[in-house]
């Protein structure tokens, strides 16, 4: 269990993380999602202690991550896969990652096999490739098979094979009852990879909840009408309690399907020329929820506002 | 703190860079020795002849101890550190003291090394180490070669770039250290009091005007090491890593 | 022409050019200063005496233009320097003109200014530059400086690391060519051909550096050829340098 309580990091005038509080579930993995800049990878040093926060704290099952005695054993983490001597074999980089936590010599191969790094193990970290280097990284935050795992960007320059298989691992360790927090820019790979979900834009919290509740509210499904006169369309649309938003030329329709809007058409004789069912992308409605302002915020907690969403094909 | 000077140990010697100095400052002190041996005539050769390259190894010690600091800055793996013992204290003293006993190391073989080397070429009864003088003329080069490597490990640590403290490193002993001296009035009163030029007070012996003996000499020069070395750990501990 | 423009934006838009300019110029200013306002009647100041913080600037500028190829390396965008210009010694020899120029500039604004300094601080010594010695150990600064720079641009190509390559061009100024002397016998003579100490020649070159009182000036060169010869042979040497650094670049996978 991490939590993070009215977390704030300042870099000068540029506030990073700004009062932010969220916890990440045992046994589960969780999305840590915001797009660039937004504060991920601040937030995930500030949890292993290597920045120290402007305000606010984070703790890791209570404790905060300086005072763990041998944190590999608890917390294992990727941050960043270059942060490796070149000159260095990936052997003796756990070697000696390994000796500072007094573990066992012979857990340095056993990670090795886990990522497959076994036939390269004596050479330089620095001739790796992006995906060995990642491998790497991944190794060594399994050092101390710790109950608490944070990747921060695990997938990114991967591929399509080096993704997949990060995927697998990260849900198989999950399996084995661990805690995973994950960060990403990219919704659809969190979709596919976390169950839980933490989102942040520019540094403050967006929504906490599902993978699936948030999914389903962030693409929420609309409808294109259009027709020569809308007019009185819309007036009973209104009366109806359902969301309206003029759009060129044409009608969005949130919170009622085609068939609905059909039927309300034909009893005010309104000559429709389309009426299509429309279905927000992911990354769109992800963009448009994180884009630029804090209002997101409580919309999403009480619910989506369906005029923010932009129908797919716009 | 056995695991961590383990730790700290694995690192310093998993990278080229120290192998490389040992082999440099070793190669360049002897070397020297060698050379003034050859090359020696009127009168005997005396032990602190075959001591006149010791600077040579002692910025070479310097430049790697900083370096031990600066590259782990430099490949960010003072992160991956931090995040395996967060209590930075500990791990830099550690880091320090292994840096300072390699240098130790180095500065004693170098020492002695040179001075073999010249006894080999030229040697009589004058070469022998027999006064306390001669002593630390020798064995005392260890010494000061560790107590500048925790210059260096502070300095690298207070600047976190391998440019910035090596520049630093090698021309304030070099450079600000002899140029003072030049400044009329105060200048020699400021001399007096410069670090290295206080430790070479130890290695070579104390003019009697000098403000200390040989050994108020290494404790202020250690003292100077002490104190920026706690400035760095301050900074250390504030700063995000 | 271009290239030397792709070079002069290439420096000046990275930092550490000005921090060293300002500190070039910082400690060579300052200490003409500390040396002008510290000057009595027992130790008259002179011309030569205001440029005792010229060694300092030196390694300041060798500094300066290490980092400005090997930060080259270290961020690799050496790379993208060889992708938009392939042909490499062009490039090479344009950044090591556009340091150079740089470090000229440096180098006047530092000995002008440490002269003007000193007559500002002493006006009642006359301080005026009058003859050929004077004359170089002021405008001689920037010649020696701009040269220096072309040294330690040719020593960063060859090392590629900054550590390596400052703790080369530092350890050998200011170490290796005062300790040779130690050697006895032929250490006179190999100092006498040291290039640091033929450089210095342009600038304390006239006076018999036995017969020369210590505060009038920097450390005198014992160097055997007169003031401008060997600023030549110093210039022969930089270009041999960097024709090295040409070949071994234009050789090496960049
Ligand atoms: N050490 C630092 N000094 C100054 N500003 C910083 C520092 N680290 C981060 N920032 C700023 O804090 C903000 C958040 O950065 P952070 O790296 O945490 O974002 P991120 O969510 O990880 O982004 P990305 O998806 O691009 O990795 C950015 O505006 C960044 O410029
Ligand atoms: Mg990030």
């Amino acid at each position: 269990m991490i939590e993070a309580v009215g977390l704030t990091k300042s870099y000068g005038k540029t506030l990073a993380v700004d009062n932010l509080s969220f916890s990440v579930p045992t046994g589960r993995v969780t999305g840590f999602l915001g797009p660039n800049g937004a504060g991920k990878s601040t937030t995930m040093r500030m949890i292993l202690g290597l920045d120290t926060p402007t305000g606010g704290s984070a703790l890791i099952d209570g404790k905060r991550y300086r005072d763990l005695h041998q944190p590999l054993r608890t917390v294992g983490a990727l941050l960043d896969a270059k942060w490796v001597h070149p000159n260095r074999s990936a052997r003796a980089h756990l070697q000696w990652l390994a000796r500072s936590n007094k573990l066992p010599a012979k857990r340095v191969d056993e990670v090795l096999e886990i990522v497959g790094l076994t036939a390269v193990a004596n050479k330089r970290a620095g001739g790796f490739s992006l995906g060995m280097s990642q491998r790497l990284g991944i190794a060594a935050a399994l050092l101390g098979d710790p109950q608490v795992l944070l990747f921060d960007e695990p997938v990114n320059g991967l591929d399509p094979e080096g993704i997949l298989w990060i995927r697998k691992f990260m849900h198989r360790l999950a399996e084995e009852g661990r805690t995973v927090f994950v960060s990403s820019h990219l919704l659809s790979e969190m979709a596919l990879t976390a169950q839980e979900l933490v989102v942040i834009g520019r540094g403050k919290l967006i929504s906490q909840s599902s993978t699936e509740d948030f999914v389903a509210q962030a693409t929420e499904n609309t409808v294109r009408v259009r027709g020569p006169r809308l007019t009185d369309l819309r007036a009973a649309l209104a009366q109806a309690g359902v969301s309206t938003r003029d759009e060129g030329e044409n009608l969005v329709v949130s919170g009622m399907d085609c068939a609905d809007i059909g039927e309300l058409a034909a009893r005010t004789q309104t000559v429709l020329h389309e009426l299509s069912p429309q279905r927000g992308s992911l990354e769109e409605a992800f963009m448009q929820l994180t884009g630029d302002s804090v209002e997101y915020h409580t919309e999403i907690a009480d619910g989506p506002t369906p005029a923010t969403l932009v129908p797919a094909g716009k | 703190m056995t695991t961590l000077l383990a730790t700290e140990r694995i690192k310093l010697f998993t990278t080229r860079s120290p192998w490389w100095s040992a082999f440099l400052a070793l190669g360049l002190t002897i070397g020297f020795a060698a050379l003034v041996g050859l090359n020696h005539s009127g009168g005997p050769l005396l032990v602190e002849h075959s001591q006149f390259g010791t600077q040579f190894g002692l910025m070479v010690v310097s430049v790697m101890a900083a370096l031990a600091i600066t590259t782990e800055y430099r490949f960010a793996t003072i992160r991956a550190t931090f995040q395996a013992v967060p209590k930075r204290t500990s791990v830099l003293v550690a880091k320090t003291a292994v840096v300072a006993i390699l240098a130790a190391v180095i500065g004693e073989v170098a020492a002695f090394g040179s001075w073999l080397t010249a006894y080999a070429i030229d040697g009589g009864p004058e070469m022998a180490i027999t006064t306390g003088a001669d002593w630390r003329m020798v064995a005392g080069v260890g010494l000061v070669f560790a107590v500048t490597a925790v210059i260096a490990v502070a300095v690298g640590t207070l600047v976190r770039q391998s440019a910035g403290a090596i520049s630093i490193l090698l021309i304030w002993p070099l450079l600000v250290e002899n140029l003072v001296v030049l400044i009329p009035g105060v200048g020699a009163n400021i001399h007096d009091w410069m670090p290295f030029t206080v430790a070479s007070r130890f290695l070579n012996g104390a003019e009697p005007i000098a403000p200390m003996g040989p050994w108020a000499s290494l404790a202020y020069f250690t003292g100077v090491a002490a104190v920026l070395l706690v400035a760095a750990l301050a900074v250390a501990n504030k700063r995000d890593a | 022409m271009t290239l030397l423009a792709v070079e002069r934006i290439k420096l000046f838009t990275t930092r550490s050019p000005w921090w060293c300019t300002l500190i070039a110029l910082a400690l060579t200013v300052g200490f003409g200063a500390l040396m002008a306002g510290t000057a009595d009647a027992t130790e008259p100041l002179n011309i030569a005496a205001t440029q005792f913080g010229y060694g300092f600037g030196l390694v300041v500028v060798m500094v300066m233009a290490t980092l400005a190829i090997t930060t080259e390396y270290r961020f690799s965008t050496i790379r993208a320097t060889f992708l938009a210009v392939p042909n490499r010694p062009s490039t090479l020899v344009a950044k090591a003109t556009v340091v150079a120029i740089m470090a000229a500039i440096i180098g006047e604004l530092a000995a002008f200014g440490s002269w003007g300094i000193a007559s500002v601080i002493k006006p009642d010594i006359d301080l005026t530059i009058n003859t050929a010695y004077e004359w170089r150990a002021v405008a001689g600064v920037g010649l020696v400086y701009a040269l220096s720079a072309v040294v330690a641009v040719a020593v960063g190509v060859l090392v590629r690391h900054s550590a390596g390559a400052i703790a080369v061009l530092l350890i050998w100024n200011q170490l290796v060519e005062p300790l040779v002397q130690l050697i006895p016998k032929v250490g006179d003579d190999i100092h006498k051909w040291m290039p640091f100490n033929i450089a210095n020649k342009l600038i304390t070159g006239d006076p018999d550096p036995t017969a020369r009182n210590v505060l009038q000036g920097p450390p005198p060169s014992d160097a055997v050829l007169g003031p401008w010869p060997a600023i030549g042979v110093f210039a022969a040497f930089a270009a041999v340098l960097l024709g090295i650094a040409i070949v071994v670049a234009n050789r090496r996978d960049a």
